[in-house]
């Protein structure tokens, strides 16, 4: 089951190092990473993997937004297929 | 690997454009619930409710978080009460309203429709004491919704019904209100009701339904407007193209969400409902969308023309986005629930006589209007004649959800939080339309209701 998580905020040292060990600590697998600077805004796609992830989703989506709010950065996390929805046909 | 675009885009919809589902509805049919003994009917109905939808909530939930997208309502319909009612020997139904507001407070949803009966062609004894039950039963419940089908293109307008439900709105707002009349925002009058209908408070679950089913109601008039704002000055083509798209993803998004919460549930999906519904909400209303296509303030000349082509363009953009259409789909024009509205009915460029027009157009009627508490029951049946022609000649569903407060005139508005809003008081003609409406009997359907 395929996740995307998505974040946004100030840059600084140490973001996806991070969310990568959080993600290892909920024994979630990165597929895909896409990083970049905006406007001095660090954005950053992940596709993740979440069907061996050691705890439910909910809890999964409650660690990461409070990480998120810890580092200042707005972390969102959603199934794939809302995405794949909405944008193709 | 999707485009990051497309994914920040998604998520600002839903962030800043108030992108939600509207409502996740269950319907459940309760012919099985019949018996000649009302607290034996009434205790089947509160059993077969809680079972059926005892996980709607919590699915609904787990969807949210699931998928980042929020269900703003959950909600169940019910068999018209008039059926399920008919073989119990009691005159007052308010006991079966009542078992209904029990169930669905219970299963923590936040409307229950079907306090309903069809009366387009004529009244059943149950029909009667559904009808007069309705004020006592609306009074007596939270989260119950009621709604009469008095017309439809196929059997005429039933011109008793409309009579008497003048009376019953009326009765209603007196025995509510201490709550602002609260009651007749759960009360609607239909003609061409739908049996498939997410959205309260006209949602009841049809007798051509299954035994239980999953309907689905969209939203999105932030999304629109948002959109609209990218084209500006554009020739209005590409404003009913861009509206188009943009029905597409909203849509595509409520079927997602409809195939989930129906696997979950072990419920057939039934429909998507392509409706735009708005909120009290800045940023979140049809009103606004009219007045960025051109309009300076919705109401004035061009309002009518300018809904039409939302209304059409919203459905030609979802129907493709959904394997099976249904329930209202179109664009709601509830005054008290959209902040434009709201505004321009303030300002008193938006008239009844202007929305009246406007719901031949648009899905649905005439709806929560706020109107003065000394509104004659004649003249309210009037409106709702009026309606129900409108509705029966152009073969589409209309309504009237009105709110005749007492004690509440022009200059005055109506309070009725969430949701629901604020209702300035709207002012209606003077004249009277007692006569028409004391003659009684039967509107004859019209010729292109003979189509075998």
């Amino acid at each position: 089951m395929i996740a995307i998580i998505s974040v946004v905020g100030k840059d600084r040292v140490g973001i996806i190092a991070a969310i990568c060990i959080k993600l290892a600590e909920m024994n979630i697998n990165v597929l895909d990473i896409s990083q970049t600077i905006l406007e001095n805004n660090f954005t950053m796609v992940m596709a993740v993997d979440i069907k061996d992830a050691n705890i439910p989703f909910t809890e999964v989506h409650d660690q990461l937004h409070k990480l998120g709010d810890s580092m200042n950065l707005a972390i969102h996390i959603q199934r794939q297929e809302i995405f794949d929805a909405m944008h193709t046909i | 690997m999707l485009n990051q675009k497309q994914i920040f885009s998604t998520i600002e919809m839903i962030e800043q454009q108030h992108l939600d589902i509207r409502t996740v509805t269950m319907g459940i049919s309760l012919l099985s619930c019949c018996d000649e003994d009302p607290k034996k009917a009434s205790t089947k109905i509160y059993d077969k409710i809680t079972k059926s939808a005892e996980k709607l909530v919590p699915v609904c939930r787990e969807i949210e978080s699931e998928f980042g997208i929020p269900i703003v309502n959950k909600r169940i319909s019910v068999t018209p009460i008039s059926l399920v009612a008919a073989a119990s020997e009691t005159d007052n139904y308010s006991i079966f309203a009542q078992a209904m507001d029990r169930a669905a407070r219970e299963c923590g949803v936040n409307f229950i429709g079907g306090f309903s009966a069809l009366v387009q062609k004529g009244m059943t004894d149950s029909d009667v004491k559904l009808l007069n039950s309705i004020p006592e039963a609306l009074a007596s419940t939270e989260i119950v919704c009621s709604s009469i089908n008095v017309g439809s293109s196929k059997a005429g307008i039933n011109l008793d019904a409309i009579a008497m439900m003048g009376r019953i709105i009326k009765k209603t707002a007196e025995l509510t209100k201490d709550k602002d009349g609260l009651g007749c925002a759960k009360l609607v009058v239909f003609c061409n009701a739908v049996e498939d209908n997410p959205f309260m408070a006209g949602a009841f679950h049809g007798t051509g339904e299954s035994e239980r089913a999953i309907n689905v109601g969209v939203s999105g008039p932030g999304v629109v407007f948002h959109a609209l704002q990218s084209i500006k000055g554009q020739p209005i083509n590409v404003v009913a193209e861009t509206i188009k798209k943009t029905a597409f993803r909203i849509t595509r998004m409520g079927q997602l969400v409809a195939q989930e919460a129906s696997k979950r549930l072990n419920t057939p999906f039934g429909i998507v409902d392509l409706s735009l519904a708005p909120t009290s909400a800045r940023g979140d209303s049809v009103a606004r969308i009219l007045e960025e296509i051109g309009l300076e303030t919705c109401g004035t000349h061009g309002t009518t023309a300018a809904l039409a082509l939302l209304n059409d363009a919203v459905k030609k953009g979802g129907i493709m986005a959904s394997s099976s259409v249904g329930g209202l789909s179109g664009a709601f024009i509830p005054v008290s629930e959209d902040e434009g509205m709201i505004a321009a009915a303030e300002a008193g460029t938006l008239c009844i006589d202007k929305l009246e027009a406007m719901t031949c157009v648009c899905s649905v009627g005439l709806d929560m209007i706020a109107i003065p508490g000394d509104t004659p029951a004649e003249t309210i049946s009037a409106i709702i004649a009026d309606e129900a022609a409108i509705g029966m000649i152009n073969m589409k569903t209309t309504a009237v959800r009105v709110l005749p407060t007492p004690g509440k005139d022009i200059g005055d508005s109506i309070e009725m939080g969430g949701l629901l809003g604020t209702a300035p008081v709207m002012p209606v003609h003077k004249e009277s339309s007692a006569v028409f409406i004391n003659r009684g009997g039967h509107i004859p359907a019209p010729i292109h209701s003979l189509k075998n």
